[in-house]
């Protein structure tokens, strides 16, 4: 009993923190479905996200849901300047150079935010801190339940966006073939301005998130989540959005069963492995196809 | 009967290759005209660039008397020129239904798209019993009735059609020609280009001879079908 306890209780936490994961894998495997790069500036946009929710909640003093709202709207059009003014330029540069920028990016953002908000952590006010739910034995506290609830909220809205609107069958059709969505008529630099906007409003709910969870923010905090969504995102099949969402979970799950079982120590290892493993054994990811180069 | 379509000089590169050269050419009003010539001879090329995907370095290419030369591919289908592109390039992880959606792209006329989409249907039956299939579970021939039916959703002023007959069953390749000529008679002037200069020829009015990125030969299709050049390098003797 008291095993099974244990094992449902880190299942909890390691979905609560995977839905972190797939919240910010989300956006890697979007913008990669569609301009084909690997934007490691993604964990410093959702790093930027926690301050603008750090802000709203401490300066604006607003409620979460509207601090939430407000990081969503901030980051998502950060996001859509970042493309325009670092990755449209090299549209037609070899992908060498943009993932070059891209790593660019990624430090200008850090170290801007560490010039304008100090590089000191800041604590992120409790929330909720005596709110939990007891189910046999098994406590899921208040940030979970914010963090489970808000995923669910935004998985069920980015489904029918992607899978019923106008503009997500063109997201789908000009990842799919670029050229040809042109053909219909569709907008492709357009499209990718979406879908960088819509990726870093993900990851800027996720960066809120994980300030509400571990109530500590710095600008740095964007690198291993990077890092691990990236992993995730490549586990699930870099380009497929249920993917990055099962990809993100597995990896939270796994890495919450080491902390809690083995060590903390090697958590983080955990995730590498992860990596190292798919990249030897199902290089496409678990729902990856192998597909033909395009000609 | 004036020209809806006009190339003067136009001359494309790919990077250091100079790909089509010096080409001029004239669709008018109603009419089916086709692009003959071998494998790469210049024909998608053409077509690549009328559609905006590729810039000319030099030339003019007009469309109904406006010039669209550089103009951006996904503009030029509002102005009522849509390509059926070589090879189909359906999008194959989306519906049938999915598809068709996104020929229509340009639109938001909710009946005219309704009215579209039932005579697409009547052209293609077939697409009907399967829209709410997967597109890439097709086979080739649905494949590439999927792709023109997709093209006519904009309502095109212009179809453009990039070898329509590539890897089908000489059947099939007749049905797709009639639906052609189908098309074409019900208001659609087409450029078509193809590699089967028979079927081309058979039911274009008038035909140009593409030969390493240059105009060799060009007039009227029976003509050309008649003349020896043409027969000797294009239709088998």
């Amino acid at each position: 009993m008291e095993v099974t306890q244990q094992i449902l209780q880190q299942l909890v936490n390691g979905i609560s923190l995977g839905s972190i994961y797939a919240l910010i894998a989300l956006g890697y495997t979007m913008i990669y479905g569609i301009i084909k790069l690997i934007n490691f500036a993604h964990g410093d946009i959702y790093m930027v996200g926690a301050y603008i929710g750090f802000f709203a909640i401490t300066q604006a003093h607003l409620s979460i849901v509207p601090a939430l709202l407000i990081s969503f709207v901030v980051t998502g059009i950060l996001g859509m300047v970042v493309e325009k003014l670092a990755y449209k330029p090299l549209r037609h540069a070899p992908r060498i150079s943009v993932l070059i920028t891209a790593i660019g990016v990624s430090f200008f953002l850090e170290y801007t935010s560490m010039y304008f908000v100090s590089p000191t952590p800041r604590t992120f006010p409790a929330m909720f801190g005596d709110v939990a739910v007891t189910v046999g034995g098994i406590v899921i506290n208040g940030q979970q339940m914010l963090i489970l609830g808000i995923t669910a909220v935004l998985m069920v809205i980015l489904t029918y966006v992607v899978q019923k609107t106008k503009t997500g069958k063109a997201m789908r059709a000009a990842s799919f073939d670029t050229e040809t969505a042109q053909l219909m008529g569709i907008d492709s630099d357009r499209i990718i301005s979406i879908t960088f906007g819509i990726g870093s409003a993900l990851a800027a709910v996720a960066g809120v998130l994980v300030g509400v969870y571990y109530n500590s923010i710095d600008p740095l905090m964007g690198i291993m989540p990077g890092l691990k969504a990236f992993v995730a995102a490549v586990l699930g099949g870099i380009g497929i959005l249920p993917g990055a969402v099962v990809g993100g979970l597995i990896l939270g799950v796994v890495e919450a069963f080491v902390s809690g079982f083995v060590s903390s120590t090697f958590r983080d290892a955990a995730a590498f492995a992860i990596l190292i493993l798919v990249l030897l054994f199902k290089p496409t990811g678990l729902f990856g196809k192998n597909t033909k180069e395009k000609v | 009967m004036g020209s809806m379509l006009e190339l003067k000089g136009v001359n494309v590169y790919y990077g250091a290759i100079h790909a089509v050269k010096d080409i001029s050419l004239t669709v008018n009003q109603g009419e089916i005209v086709t692009l003959i010539g071998a494998n790469g001879a210049g024909k998608s090329t053409t077509l690549r660039t009328i559609s905006g995907l590729l810039r000319p370095k030099s030339g003019s290419i007009s469309f109904e008397g406006k010039e669209i030369a550089g103009v951006k591919a996904h503009e030029i289908v509002r102005q009522g020129i849509s390509q059926v592109p070589e090879g189909r390039r359906i999008f194959a992880e989306m519906t049938v239904m999915e598809n068709l959606d996104m020929g229509a792209f340009t639109r938001k006329d909710k009946d005219g798209i309704r009215a579209d989409l039932k005579r697409v249907f009547e052209l293609f039956p077939r697409l009907e019993e399967r829209k709410s299939q997967v597109a890439g579970t097709l086979s080739g021939g649905e494949q590439q009735m999927l792709a023109m039916g997709r093209a006519l959703m904009s309502r095109p002023k212009l179809l453009l059609l990039d070898e329509p007959s590539m890897g089908l069953a000489p059947l099939l390749i007749r049905e797709i020609f009639h639906i052609i000529e189908d098309i074409n008679r019900a208001g659609t002037t087409v450029l078509l280009v193809e590699q089967n200069a028979n079927m081309a020829l058979s039911i274009a009015s008038r035909a140009y001879v593409l030969e390493t990125g240059r105009i060799t030969l060009s007039g009227d299709a029976a003509k050309l079908a008649a003349s020896e050049e043409v027969r000797k390098a294009y239709l088998g003797g």
